[in-house]
């Protein structure tokens, strides 16, 4: 391993991670990818899903993200996403809380207006990628 | 005359009145302190938001006619949205006073012009105002400023001017916001958030990087769809930043208004309790006369 890659994640309310990492993977709009030291600079959105990285003792991490963008330079992975949670960060109960909320709401937008259906989708999407990481079996 | 009874009621008030504001006074410093974390904690997503997106900008800026339409100002401006955010609770002095006369004086000079604003209130005590006015005002959100709220408020209210701007109700939107300079000032600011005005350009904000790095970086999706999606997060980053700086105003105006409030309280005690012992004084010097007008008497 030529070394390792500084990951930052920052949200609004508060700097989430930032260390060094071995390998960075994360959720674009085009698709996941994985990103090692000395990669090609590049701007990129991302979608809600999870970010993957192995820290500097090889622990594999994951933190949850609501999208946002992701910058990479050769050393540096910078992630600005509205939300994000490491994994041990989430509530679980809140999180299924939340997928039962924006079922419903989901499901009520089909017969009224006043629900915009866009942002209830959003919401879901959400809640899903929360529920599933919260619920992933720890590695370590 | 006042008799000694109710000058030491009154003595008695403005001590416990003095305890309320040195109270009020601690409350505002921890809140104060609580806001000026969350500013801290804002800024790296801020400057790196404003670095990303002032590179991209360099890049795509070149050809007008594509622009996004959030950066096009209209040749006409007919509508505006004006977002005032103020305190919902009072006793901090001049603060809200301070940006109420900030949109009044906007409001005046639009009217002047034949321009129509509408108003979004953000926070009690200027919604209150305006209504009593009967200003038109489109909505309100209370409880937000001086208190806990997080990104999603802001992402709100920013959709909020954007879909008006986008379907054509209004074309322009402001935001008036207390700006934190420091304790002693907090500047009522106004300032342009849709259309997008004042992207720093990379090159101007970018001093320790080489100038124009980003051109190397490859765009997933291209440029411009990446420019559309961060377009209307700089309203929210604007607004949230609005916000942030109003809620730190607001404690910081809070805590001097107190700091005043409890040392006049001091003085007043001071000067009560100066005419209470005059007083008392003279009410023993009375009583000695009258004795010894008495004793006189009975000698005589």
């Amino acid at each position: 391993m030529a070394g390792n890659i500084m990951l930052e994640v920052v949200t609004p309310d508060k700097s989430v991670v930032s260390e060094e990492a071995q390998i960075v993977a994360a959720p674009g709009t085009h698709g996941e990818f994985g990103v090692l030291i000395g990669h090609t600079s590049f701007l990129t959105t991302l979608k809600v899903g999870m970010l993957r990285y192995k820290d500097k003792a090889g622990t594999e991490r994951v933190v949850f993200v609501s999208g946002g963008f992701s910058e990479v330079l050769p050393n540096k992975v910078t992630v600005l996403a509205e939300s994000a949670d490491r994994r041990r960060d989430i509530d679980i109960e809140r999180a299924q809380a939340a997928l039962k909320r924006a079922e419903q709401r989901l499901a009520e937008a089909r017969t009224r207006e006043d629900i915009d259906s866009r942002r209830a989708q959003a919401a879901l999407q959400r809640a899903i990628a929360r529920v599933r990481i919260a619920g992933m079996r720890r590695a370590h | 005359m006042a008799t000694l009874k109710d000058i030491q009621l009154k003595i008695v008030a403005v001590k416990k009145t003095q305890k309320i504001t040195k109270a009020m006074n601690m409350v505002a410093a921890s809140k104060l302190r609580g806001a000026q974390e969350k500013m801290e904690a804002f800024r790296p997503y801020a400057n790196k938001f404003a670095e990303v997106l002032g590179s991209l900008s360099d890049r795509i800026e070149a050809d007008e006619e594509h622009a996004p339409p959030l950066l096009v100002p209209r040749a006409e401006v007919k509508t505006i949205d004006l977002l005032l955010m103020t305190s919902d609770r009072g006793l901090c002095g001049s603060f809200n006073t301070n940006l109420i006369i900030k949109a009044e004086k906007f409001l005046k000079e639009k009217a002047e012009q034949g321009v129509d604003v509408r108003l979004i209130c953000m926070g009690r005590k200027g919604r209150d105002y305006f209504r009593r006015r009967k200003q038109n005002i489109r909505s309100e959100h209370i409880g937000i400023v001086g208190g806990k709220f997080g990104f999603n408020v802001a992402v709100n209210g920013g959709q909020e001017l954007i879909d008006a701007f986008l379907n054509g109700e209004t074309d322009e939107a402001h935001v008036i916001f207390s700006e934190f300079v420091s304790m002693a000032r907090q500047v009522p600011t106004l300032s342009q958030v849709v259309p997008i005005v004042g992207v720093e350009k990379a090159e101007q904000a970018q001093e320790a990087e080489p100038a124009g790095y980003i051109a190397e970086h490859i765009c997933e999706p291209s440029a411009e769809e990446l420019m559309a999606e961060m377009l209307p997060k700089q309203v929210y980053v604007q607004i949230f930043r609005g916000l942030l700086e109003t809620s730190t105003s607001e404690h910081a105006a809070r805590m001097a208004a107190m700091d005043n409030a409890t040392s006049n309280c001091g003085e007043m005690i001071t000067s009560l309790s100066l005419v209470y012992n005059k007083a008392r004084q003279a009410a023993i010097t009375a009583d000695l006369m009258d004795i010894v007008g008495g004793a006189e008497a009975l000698k005589g």
